[in-house]
């Protein structure tokens, strides 16, 4: 610990895990802090005992082995082709991880919840789209889906970059209803402020969705066995194997800074530990950070699979204008056939922005759907984003996970600070001869 | 580090050997001790019969495989190295989930590294699988025969002789002359320096009693007793039930929607995953 380090990496989060842990394989010097003895920062997954003593309860009856639990305290699901899986494959952090493919994605409407088609026979099918709609759907994910951007013939007067979805909306006239179905169950924005963007966005997104879908059926998300925590914790492994050293349960006091106003060390203590660079999430760095919006999560354990679900998991969409909201409520269901708690048990996660003063109101539209909760932990989060780019003064600060319910913008985040940090871009790719170093 | 040639497997030996087995098991063996026992020195001899003096410790290894041939059964070892971790106590649950074996290895010529040997056996306890079978060694043999002289430690492994048995020798035989050049280097200076008391082996086979773990004493450098750590190990799995479980697992796995994730990002080597076809284990069963 009296060496200097290339960089200090502040927080066992998944975003500073991946870090870190590409930083190590590049061969860069890391030491990697975290306050807490867990991994996992704010996206930890926690056991019975660690999530009761987070929410001072005691333990209900009958639930199971505390062990057996490993809560998100950020529920999302991965897209089974988003950039986060290709970096995991790349890195063989998948060898510490086994997935299960989560059975369904529904949507909520009018008091009901659907199927969120999965294939082209189920979207020809499905009670979504009226039956007039069904064929200028297909017509508009038909142009989606065959469009190159070096053939002017596939544009049909669009432009991805200049033109908004509501002009390709207006030029498929397709309805409010279906509209829903795209931007928020297929694109999974949480508002409706994509609509006057430029298309390119929404494009990617149905791309991914699309795409993810095409990986192994029935929805497009996989999951990670015992909880999401398992990617930071497999991330963090990577990166010791690359030298990176891991320290838990250390006091983190501060930073300072050398004469020009950069980075010098974290104090630890009595100790200044010395690099180049530091990266950290933003609770080690409130005075360099603002709050932009909060989010209220509250996770739920039942003892029956949630009625209308099809299959032991899933993820249902309450889009906003179905509740007079304007965010979408989202909820992840899990049951013990993932490893998340014990034989028996269910876990419904319900999360959205937070939009009045009394944000565990906001989500009884959810609540309402899960029938008898055994118990229920409710949060109410920062979502916090850095004031600076940290390239003035190489203090490098990521942002809160925020309410979607992928990885996306998590990914956006790591590409975003390791091309601050190395000046390079991120390239998602095989490395050579893995094995060989094995 | 260099490859050792002949440690690569010979399929055709493994083939022809009049024993195959008829099933297979993984079992995931993670190693845990003090830093600077000789854990990844301990891997680097099963794995590749290599060792390294003054080796650093370990860079780039996810975990490592090594088959072990025991009645009728291939048990192939996936090696979780602690990759420093331990060093600041920050070893990851995620290391423990699912670990049927383990290794808590210390250093015979320190007593403090004895006594945190027996604090992982508690964090073992606490965390990991209530069956897991553990297996205490005392490595570094090598330096404690030279400054006592004592041969008592071959005596007390009645495996050492009969392990090889198993399907191991021709490939463990062959390979002496490779070690004598290590072991006739001199003495890691590093761990002579430390004037602390040496472990007796009546006091660390007594705990290992007490505790309910296998016991063994070691030299990574000079190649004794390793093999036989694994051998013991492997016998002391409860090996048909796994076969069992694994069968069963293995059923609802594909009923319940487990996924390959490297498969279908990388199709073209679902073989890799799939086969292991890793040409620097040391594969002495043809499974």
């Amino acid at each position: 610990m009296d060496e200097k380090y290339d960089a200090i990496v502040l927080g066992t989060g998944l975003t500073e895990c991946v870090l870190s842990g590409l930083l190590s394989v590049e061969g860069k010097k890391v030491l990697h802090m975290d306050r807490k003895d867990y991994y996992g920062g704010e996206c930890a997954s926690l056991n019975l005992t660690q999530l009761l003593q987070k929410f001072n309860k005691t333990l209900p009856k009958d639930i199971g082995r505390g062990r057996d639990f490993n809560i998100d305290l950020i529920p999302k699901f991965m897209m089974a082709n988003e950039e986060l899986v290709k970096v995991l494959v790349y890195t063989d952090v998948t060898r510490y991880l086994e997935f299960k493919q989560i059975s369904c994605s529904m949507v909520y409407r009018e008091g009901r919840l659907y199927k969120v088609p999965a294939t082209e026979f189920e979207a020809i099918k499905t009670p979504l789209a009226g039956i007039f709609e069904k064929r200028r759907l297909k017509n508009f994910l038909e142009f989606i889906q065959s469009w190159r951007d070096d053939d002017p013939k596939t544009h049909q007067g669009i432009d991805l970059d200049k033109d908004t979805m509501a002009t390709l909306y207006a030029k498929y006239n397709l309805s409010g209803g279906v509209q829903e179905y795209i931007g928020h169950a297929m694109c999974l924005y949480l508002d409706d402020s994509y609509k006057n963007k430029p298309i390119r966005e929404s494009y990617n997104r149905i791309l991914l969705y699309v795409s993810s879908l095409g990986k192994y059926g029935k929805s497009p998300y996989i999951y990670p066995l015992y909880g999401l925590g398992e990617l930071p914790q497999g991330f963090a492994r990577l990166s010791a194997i690359y030298g990176g050293t891991y320290m838990l349960d250390v006091p983190v006091d501060g930073i300072e800074l050398n004469e020009d106003g950069k980075f010098k060390g974290v104090r630890s203590g009595d100790n200044v530990v010395e690099a180049d660079i530091v990266i950290g999430d933003p609770s080690y760095f409130q005075e360099r950070t603002e709050v932009v919006a909060k989010v209220v999560r509250a996770f739920c354990l039942l003892k029956h699979p949630i009625d209308g679900l099809e299959g032991e998991s899933g993820q249902i969409i309450i889009p906003q204008q179905q509740v007079g909201r304007e965010h979408d409520i989202y909820i992840t269901c899990l049951s013990f056939e993932h490893n998340v708690v014990a034989k028996g048990t269910y876990l419904a996660s319900v999360s959205t922005i937070v939009e009045t003063s009394t944000p565990e109101l906001e989500i009884h539209p959810a609540l309402n759907l899960l029938g008898d909760i055994v118990e229920k932990f409710v949060t109410i989060s920062d979502i916090s984003v850095p004031k600076e780019d940290g390239t003035s003064d190489n203090v490098f600060v990521s942002k809160s996970y925020d309410a979607t319910s992928h990885f996306v913008s998590v990914f956006d985040d790591i590409k975003d600070i390791y091309k601050r940090v190395t000046g390079n871009e991120l390239v998602v790719k095989q490395r050579a001869n893995q094995d060989q170093q094995e | 580090m260099s490859q050792n040639p002949r440690t690569s497997p010979s399929a055709s030996n493994a083939e022809s050997s009049p024993n195959s087995p008829a099933a297979s098991v993984h079992v995931k063996l993670v190693l845990l001790g003090e830093a600077a026992v000789g854990k990844s020195s301990l891997v680097l001899r099963i794995v590749n019969d290599e060792f390294e003096e003054n080796k650093q410790p370990t860079i780039g290894a996810a975990f490592m495989k090594r088959k072990i041939n025991v009645d009728n059964v291939c048990v192939k070892f996936d090696i979780w190295d602690t990759a420093g971790q331990e060093r600041f106590h920050s070893l990851a649950p995620m290391y423990y989930r699912n670990a049927q074996a383990a290794m808590v290895v210390y250093d015979v010529t320190r007593q403090s590294s004895l006594e945190k040997a027996k604090a992982w056996v508690k964090e073992l306890q606490r965390q990991a699988n209530p069956n897991i079978v553990i297996s205490l060694v005392g490595n570094k043999l090598d330096l404690l025969e030279e400054s006592t002289d004592a041969p008592e430690e071959q005596s007390g492994s009645a495996e050492a002789a009969t392990s090889n048995a198993e399907g191991e020798d021709q490939k463990m035989d062959g390979e002496d002359g490779e070690q004598e050049e290590s072991s006739s280097k001199p003495q890691d200076t590093d761990s002579k320096t430390q004037k602390e008391k040496p472990v007796s082996r009546e006091e660390a086979e007594a705990y290992a009693k007490e505790a309910g773990l296998l016991f063994g004493q070691t030299s990574a450098k000079t190649n004794i007793g390793v093999l036989e750590i694994f051998n013991e190990l492997a016998k002391a799995l409860p090996l048909q039930q796994m076969i069992s479980e694994r069968q069963a697992s293995r059923n609802s796995q594909l009923n319940r929607g487990g996924v390959d994730v490297n498969s279908m990002i990388r199709p073209s080597e679902l073989n890799r995953q799939g086969q292991d076809p890793d040409a620097r284990n040391v594969d002495n069963c043809a499974c």
